[in-house]
Parts: structure tokens; C-alpha cells; sequence
């Protein structure tokens, strides 16, 4: 396997699977799924997410009800296995790994992962409940190769972002209801996408612009009474009147949003904050300058189509440079691992994940995980990584070791490192000198 | 000269006494060199609201400004817990409240660090790194560098928790710990593999302290213990039992979240409060003797704003609340230059206005509890001789 086919497969993709042959023209390996993807994947939608939840609350207050009610003395009857809401979480998340072990288009589905985390949402916040894949379907796999623009839009009028950031409860202090009712605005959408989404603390606004576009996004709610729920326009909560933000106007009504949120995403400032952290991520965690500027460049030429700026992103020549910088994050750690094994039962990687401290959808903050090696080469973390390497080892049923190493390293393995496999004292403890090796602890 | 020389040797031979006379354990008498005095610093990531959890109720402007989050008067049911008359402590701080009344609690309001960024994540890195503008490395790394480990086995300072926060890393080596739940490969493994990650820059310094820390902390805190659903409870009490060994790290950081409440404050804000409360006992507990020589410093990266938002929420602001704590701390008070809820008091007309410098308060716990000597302080926090250290912070 030549160099740039494994820097193609690691640094744009999850790793090869288990007997796949290596790109044998990289770049255009990566073109291809650019575009012609694969059919998208299927899963509850919105309305059946929330159901989950509201269903789970109801069930929880009648069993309360009940035990209350029950006469001294007498157990209350024994819950019902899993709610309907951590059930589908737990579908969704097997869904999510099966996916990601199974696909053919590694690049494609990185790309969702990153933009997943830079629009972070968190079963954190209880209320978000198993609405984040749905986030990731309807807002974000749709716009993947589109205009940013598009995406932005879609992810923020999203419930999951709705409900996530508070914007469902935020109220125009001179609205309808905000009259009635002694309840007003919440900032906390507002901010995180000015500073996390789009223009970033460099974009220059100030506490007036956050205030004055929290009043623009009032009215965008989430239906959570009857189904089908989802998305609601209540003008009821909307603030009155033009906003300036930016020093621009906008005008009152369900048009704002969109024309703010359009405004932007298409502003200088946030074509830089994207061209850095895609820089970041897919190449080096100190982005060189000349690959941001041409990341940049490229976003303001076309108005913000990802397509192209992710060809521009392949063509860069930094994007191809050995060593492997960066530090793979537990996430692509636990699915590298798997897909070179060969394993495909999905629940080793979502238990991997949470092993490893980057479990599902729980990012701690709306600013994500973090995309560098100096965040998570903590010395524990990474004895977690060997001990978890270990474990699954252990429950791997029979290995061609070469193979194995084949797919994990590829041209990158060292001398040093072929010769530990050699004297390890079991296959077990080989794919743990294997999985524990800096080559694969790098992309 | 000869006066240095004189009182090198002079103690040279009392360590060499010490060795001697506790039963053989040279080991106890150089810790002791090493200094007896634990820091433990708390992050409270995500804002915790000042202005709620220490409520300045005798303020007049209280109602006005946020009437949805009043809680009752001390000596109400479910009413705010004393501090001397004019703030109450939030009722689930029953056990801050406790080390109140015995002097170990000293709660400082109206505090906030140098910046004013609204931001958490800007405003966490730069509460970490301890200065005005953005650094790679953490104040209390930097303190550290001055406090070398003495005898050989453990680290000065350890991060609990999976990884290590800003305020940790830096040239200073940390341990780190985490309670297991894996399977773990044969020493000889680990080795072989510390071997293999010697040669790359960022993996083999941090291999090697993950196998030494494991080592140690597996060594004194035995396998398999109980599971714990509270993290933060599990965490705190491991911190404890490991700062109480004699040849123990003397500096820990951990950090719990949950402060960022936008919406529906007085029910989101009870479980991180109720995690804080008895992972500070538990830190206690297990400290044992030790706790008279701890100082616990609890800090958040801002406060929130003076007004409730429209959904019984608050939002990103400045001044707040930091807590001393431990049995090397003179409590028993509220330490506030209390700049009022007026709307000139406030900051903004929005939040409320910081009167003290968070630096002030942890260049004093560096000088007058680690005593640390001046420029290992000034090295913790550049470009700050203006912040002067808040005195009588900790005992004599």
C-alpha cells in the first residue's frame, strides 16, 4: 500500500475494514464519494423521537401516581424494562455505530461527524432526549456536500438545536405572550451561534447583536402538545418590531430567522472560523496558514458550497504530508480499531465509546469535543485506550495477525513495532502492542 | 557562607535523625520536607449563578431584579441557610454550610477573573491559564513547577478525572487518575509498549506517567472498588484518600459541570448542587487528618446575569461566587466588597459588578498556604503586580 492511499483511508476516513484493498488512486477514491453517495440512513424521525420522551414522562408519572396510591405494606409493581425513550436512544446508537463499521464511504461520514460536532447538541440537557440523530439526518446529511448556508439554517430552526440551546421557551418581552405573561427572552441560541457556529469571539459582535438576534429567533419553538410534533412558528412569542444586529435591520416576522442566519453564514469572519477548524480537524492541530487561507479562499469564491471547498481541502498538499500529526480522537480510535478487526457487532463500539470518555452524544458544552491531541492525550485516557485495545482483543475469536496489521498500519508500521507483535506472548497481547502502538494512535 | 553551609547540614541531619527514628521510613520524613499543605482546586464548568447559590436577600433589589428565583428567608421552610445576616446559602450546601459554622468555609462574592468575555469557553481557558489573554499552559501547572516532588514516587500535582484541564497542563509532569473498569494487560505488556511510545514527542512522556500513575494509585487504593453512580462523589473521594497517603500528590484539580442554567434554574441547579455538597464531604472524609491542612478553592468562569431571563433562567454574566473551604482556611464569613444591585451597581446595568480578582484570591493561597516563594507566584500569574493577594485568607 502506497503512502497516500493509507493517509487518504486514516486521515479522511476511519481506517480500512478487514481485508479492504487500499484506494489505488486516493484522491479520486474521495472524490467519488464526494459525488455519489450511498443511500442515506434511515431512522426515527422528529415526531417519534419526542413521542419517545413524552411517552417516557407520562409512563413515569402514572407509575408515581401508582405507587402513591398503593396501600402501605405492598411492593409497588416492578417497572417494565427499558422506557420507550432509552430504547430508541439504545437503537439509535447500535444504528449509528453499524453504519459507520459497515460503510464503504468513510470520507463522507467524516465529514457528518465533524459537522455534527460543530453543531453540537447534548443528551446532556435531558429535554434533548433521541432527538440528535435526527439532527444529523434531516439538518445535516441533506447539506453535506451543499451550501453552508443551507446547513446552518436547517441545524438551527432543528428541534434538537431548538429544544438544546432553549430557543423553544424564549419569549419577545413585547409579544403577545410576553405581555401576558411575566416570561422573556433566553440568549443562549443566539450566542453559541454567533460565537460556536458562525462568526466566532473574532467576528467582533457584542452583547447588543447577541440580545438584539435572541428577539430576531423568538417564535422558533418546537410543538411538544400533539402529535405530529416538531417545529412550530408561534408568533404569539415573537418580538415586535425591526432588529438591528451587525448594523443591519431586519424586519419583524417568520422571514427574519432565515434572512439573519443567511447574512451569517455568508460573512467573512465565519468563512475564516470554518477554514480553521476544518483545517484543524483533517489536517494538523496548529492549522498551517497557507491551508486555511486557501480553505478561505475557497469558501468566499463559492459562497459557501462545501463540495468544492472539500476539494480544495483533498488538493491541499499539507493534507497529504506524513508524519501522522494528529491524535485520533476516541472516536475514531474505538472505530479504526473495530474496522481492522473485522468486528461488527455494533455494541462493542458504543460501549468503546463511552469507555474511552467520548461516549455518544454527550459532548459536556454546545462547543463540542475537542479536535486536538493536547486535549486528550491525558495520561489516564490513553491507559484506557491500551486496556480497552486489550479487552476487546480478548473477545476477538481468531486473527490472521498479518492482516490485522496490514489494515491498522499499513506502510506506516515500524520495525520496532513488528518486531513487539513477534515476541508478544499471545495474539491477545499482540493486538494490544498493535492497538497501543504510536503508529495507530496517530492519523 | 559559612552560615549557609551550617544550616544545610543542620538539617541534613535532622532528616537523617527523622529517617532514623520513625521507624525506618526515610520515606515519611521527606515528604514532610516536601510540606504537608494540600490544594485542591474545583472548576465549576458552565457558570454557576452567584447570585442564587449565595443570595445577598437583605439586598433591596432582589425582588425586582429576579423574582422567580427568591428562595425564603433563613429560618423559613426550605429557606436559605445563614451567613450572618445579610447573604443565605442555598439550602442544598447543607455541608458547606456545616464547615461554615466551624470556620472552615470563607465564601468570597462579587468576584470574577480579569476578562470580561461573556464566553464560557474563552472565559474557562483564560480562568485556567491565569492570565488576560490566552496561554498553553495552567496557573497551577506553573505553581507546581516551584514545588518539586521530594521523594521520588509521586507527583506534586494530579488531575482527577479521564483528562487534564488546562489549568494542570504545562512543563510540570501531573499524575492523573480515574477509577478503573477495564481489563488491564500484563505489566510486561505496558512496558514494551512504553517502549514503543518512547520516540514520539507527545505519547511517550504521557505513556510513561500513565503507567507510573496507574501504579501508584492501583498500589494504594486497591482494585475493584465499589461502583459509584456520582461521579463527581467517586471522584472526590479518591482525590482524598490519595492526597491523605504521606508520599501523596499534595496539589488536585477535578472539575464538575451542570452550571449552565438558562432555563428552569431552580430545578436544573439542585443536582450539580447536591454533587458539589457531598463531593466536598466525601473530599473530607477521606482526607481525614489531612483536611486540617487543606485548602479547597471552588471557582466558576463567570457569574450570571443580576436579572432572571424569560425562562426562570439567567444568562452569561460577570461578578460571582468563589468558596474556600478545608480546615486550613479562616472561615466563617463572607468576604464581599459588595457593590450593590442598583443599576449603577451593576455592571452593565446587567450583571453584577466584580469587586474582587479572582487572582487575589489564588495568589494568596500559592503565597501564604503552598508558601511559595514571590516569583514562583509571579510566575503562576503573569503581567499581574497590580492584583495584590487578599490577606488572612488562610490560618497562620
Amino acid at each position: 500500500m502506497s503512502i497516500r492511499s493509507h493517509i487518504a483511508v486514516v486521515r479522511f476516513g476511519y481506517g480500512l475494514r478487514l481485508g479492504e484493498p487500499p484506494p489505488s488512486d486516493p484522491v479520486a477514491w474521495l472524490e467519488e464519494q464526494l459525488v455519489r453517495p450511498a443511500a442515506a440512513p434511515e431512522g426515527a424521525s422528529t415526531s417519534e423521537a419526542i413521542a419517545a420522551r413524552e411517552e417516557t414522562i407520562a409512563r413515569r408519572r402514572a407509575a408515581q401516581r401508582q405507587a402513591r396510591e398503593q396501600p402501605p405494606g405492598i411492593a409497588p409493581p416492578a417497572p417494565e424494562g427499558r422506557s420507550p425513550l432509552a430504547r430508541l436512544a439504545r437503537e439509535e446508537g447500535l444504528a449509528w455505530a453499524q453504519w459507520r463499521l459497515a460503510t464503504s464511504q468513510p470520507f463522507r461520514e467524516r465529514l457528518v461527524d465533524f459537522w455534527m460536532n460543530h453543531f453540537t447538541v447534548s443528551r446532556r440537557a435531558g429535554a434533548v432526549g433521541a432527538l440528535p440523530p435526527t439532527l444529523e439526518r434531516e439538518a445535516i446529511r441533506p447539506h453535506l456536500t451543499g451550501r453552508f448556508a443551507d446547513m446552518l439554517v436547517a441545524a438551527t430552526r432543528h428541534p434538537a438545536m431548538l429544544i438544546y440551546l432553549d430557543n423553544h421557551s424564549s419569549i419577545g418581552p413585547n409579544s403577545r405572550l410576553g405581555q401576558r405573561r411575566n416570561r422573556g427572552l433566553n440568549e443562549n441560541l443566539a450566542r453559541e451561534v454567533l460565537e460556536l457556529h458562525t462568526l466566532s469571539p473574532a467576528g467582533g459582535y457584542t452583547q447588543g447583536d447577541v440580545q438584539e438576534f435572541a428577539k430576531v429567533l423568538t417564535g422558533w419553538s418546537v410543538n411538544m402538545d400533539n402529535p405530529p410534533y416538531g417545529f412550530i412558528w408561534r408568533p404569539e412569542m415573537h418580538e415586535p418590531g425591526p432588529k438591528t444586529l451587525l448594523g443591519r435591520r431586519f424586519p419583524e416576522g417568520p422571514e427574519s430567522q432565515e434572512q439573519v442566519l443567511r447574512f451569517l453564514a455568508t460573512h467573512p469572519a465565519t468563512w475564516r472560523h470554518l477554514a480553521v477548524k476544518l483545517a484543524r480537524h483533517f489536517v494538523d492541530d496548529d492549522p498551517p496558514p497557507e491551508a486555511v487561507r486557501a480553505l478561505e479562499a475557497a469558501l468566499r469564491r463559492t459562497e459557501g458550497d462545501l463540495g468544492a471547498t472539500y476539494r480544495v481541502l483533498i488538493a491541499l498538499p499539507q493534507a497529504w504530508d506524513p508524519p501522522l500529526s494528529k491524535l485520533r480522537s476516541p472516536q475514531d480510535f474505538v472505530l479504526a480499531l473495530l474496522r481492522a478487526t473485522g468486528e461488527r457487532r455494533p455494541n462493542a463500539a458504543v460501549t468503546g465509546l463511552a469507555a474511552l470518555g467520548q461516549p455518544l452524544w454527550t459532548a459536556p458544552q454546545p462547543n463540542g469535543w475537542a479536535d486536538t491531541g493536547r486535549a486528550w492525550a491525558a495520561p489516564e485516557a490513553i491507559m484506557r485506550r491500551v486496556e480497552w485495545a486489550y479487552t476487546q482483543a480478548g473477545r476477538m475469536e481468531q486473527t490472521d495477525m498479518a492482516e490485522v496489521v496490514e489494515a491498522a498500519l499499513g506502510p506506516f508500521a515500524r520495525a520496532e513495532t513488528v518486531a513487539a507483535l513477534r515476541g508478544a506472548g499471545s495474539p491477545r497481547e499482540a493486538l494490544t502492542l498493535l492497538f497501543g502502538s504510536p503508529e495507530f494512535m496517530r492519523r | 557562607m559559612s552560615h549557609a553551609s551550617f544550616s544545610l547540614s543542620r538539617r541534613g541531619l535532622l532528616l537523617g535523625l527523622g529517617a532514623t527514628f520513625v521507624l525506618g521510613s526515610s520515606r515519611l520524613a521527606l515528604a514532610q520536607a516536601a510540606g504537608e499543605r494540600r490544594l485542591v482546586v474545583v472548576l465549576l464548568r458552565g457558570a454557576m449563578d452567584g447570585l442564587f447559590v449565595v443570595q445577598p436577600y437583605a439586598d433591596p433589589n432582589m425582588a425586582e431584579l429576579r423574582a422567580p428565583l427568591l428562595l425564603p428567608e433563613p429560618g423559613q421552610e426550605g429557606g436559605l441557610l445563614d451567613l450572618g445576616g445579610r447573604f443565605g446559602l442555598h439550602p442544598a450546601l447543607a455541608e458547606l454550610h456545616a464547615l461554615y459554622r466551624q470556620d472552615q468555609a470563607l465564601i468570597l462574592h462579587a468576584v470574577a477573573g480579569p476578562y470580561r468575555s461573556r464566553s464560557h469557553f474563552e472565559a474557562q481557558d483564560l480562568l485556567e491559564g491565569g492570565a488576560e489573554q490566552r496561554l498553553t499552559s495552567g496557573w497551577l501547572n506553573r505553581a507546581l513547577q516551584a514545588m518539586p516532588a521530594a521523594n521520588g514516587q509521586a507527583r506534586t500535582g494530579l488531575a482527577v478525572g479521564t483528562g487534564v484541564p488546562l489549568l494542570l497542563r504545562g512543563p510540570a509532569q501531573v499524575g492523573s487518575y480515574a477509577p478503573p473498569g477495564l481489563e488491564q494487560p500484563s505489566p510486561d505488556v505496558m512496558h514494551r509498549l512504553a517502549a514503543l511510545q518512547q520516540a514520539d514527542p507527545l505519547l511517550g512522556p504521557v505513556f510513561q506517567e500513565g503507567l507510573r500513575a496507574r501504579g501508584y494509585a492501583a498500589d494504594r487504593l486497591g482494585q475493584g472498588a465499589e461502583p459509584e453512580r456520582n461521579g463527581f462523589l467517586r471522584l472526590a473521594a479518591a482525590a482524598g484518600r490519595l492526597l491523605a497517603q504521606p508520599d501523596g500528590p499534595r496539589v488536585a484539580a477535578l472539575e464538575i459541570g451542570g452550571w449552565d442554567t438558562h432555563a428552569q434554574q431552580i430545578n436544573r441547579i439542585q443536582q450539580p448542587l447536591q454533587a458539589l455538597d457531598s463531593g466536598i464531604a466525601e473530599l473530607r472524609r477521606n482526607l481525614g487528618a489531612a483536611w486540617a491542612d487543606t485548602a479547597v478553592l471552588v471557582v466558576t468562569e463567570f457569574g450570571r446575569t443580576a436579572r432572571a431571563n424569560g425562562n426562570r433562567g439567567t444568562d452569561h454574566g460577570t461578578g460571582g461566587v468563589a468558596f474556600l473551604l478545608g480546615g486550613a482556611v479562616a472561615g466563617g464569613r463572607v468576604l464581599a466588597d459588595w457593590p450593590g444591585l442598583t443599576r449603577d451597581g451593576l455592571l452593565d446595568n446587567r450583571d453584577l459588578r466584580p469587586t474582587t480578582d479572582l487572582r487575589a484570591i489564588a495568589k494568596a493561597l500559592l503565597r501564604d498556604h503552598l508558601r511559595l516563594p514571590g516569583r514562583a507566584v509571579a510566575q503562576a500569574f503573569p503581567e499581574s503586580g497590580a492584583v495584590q493577594p487578599l490577606r488572612g485568607l488562610v490560618r497562620a
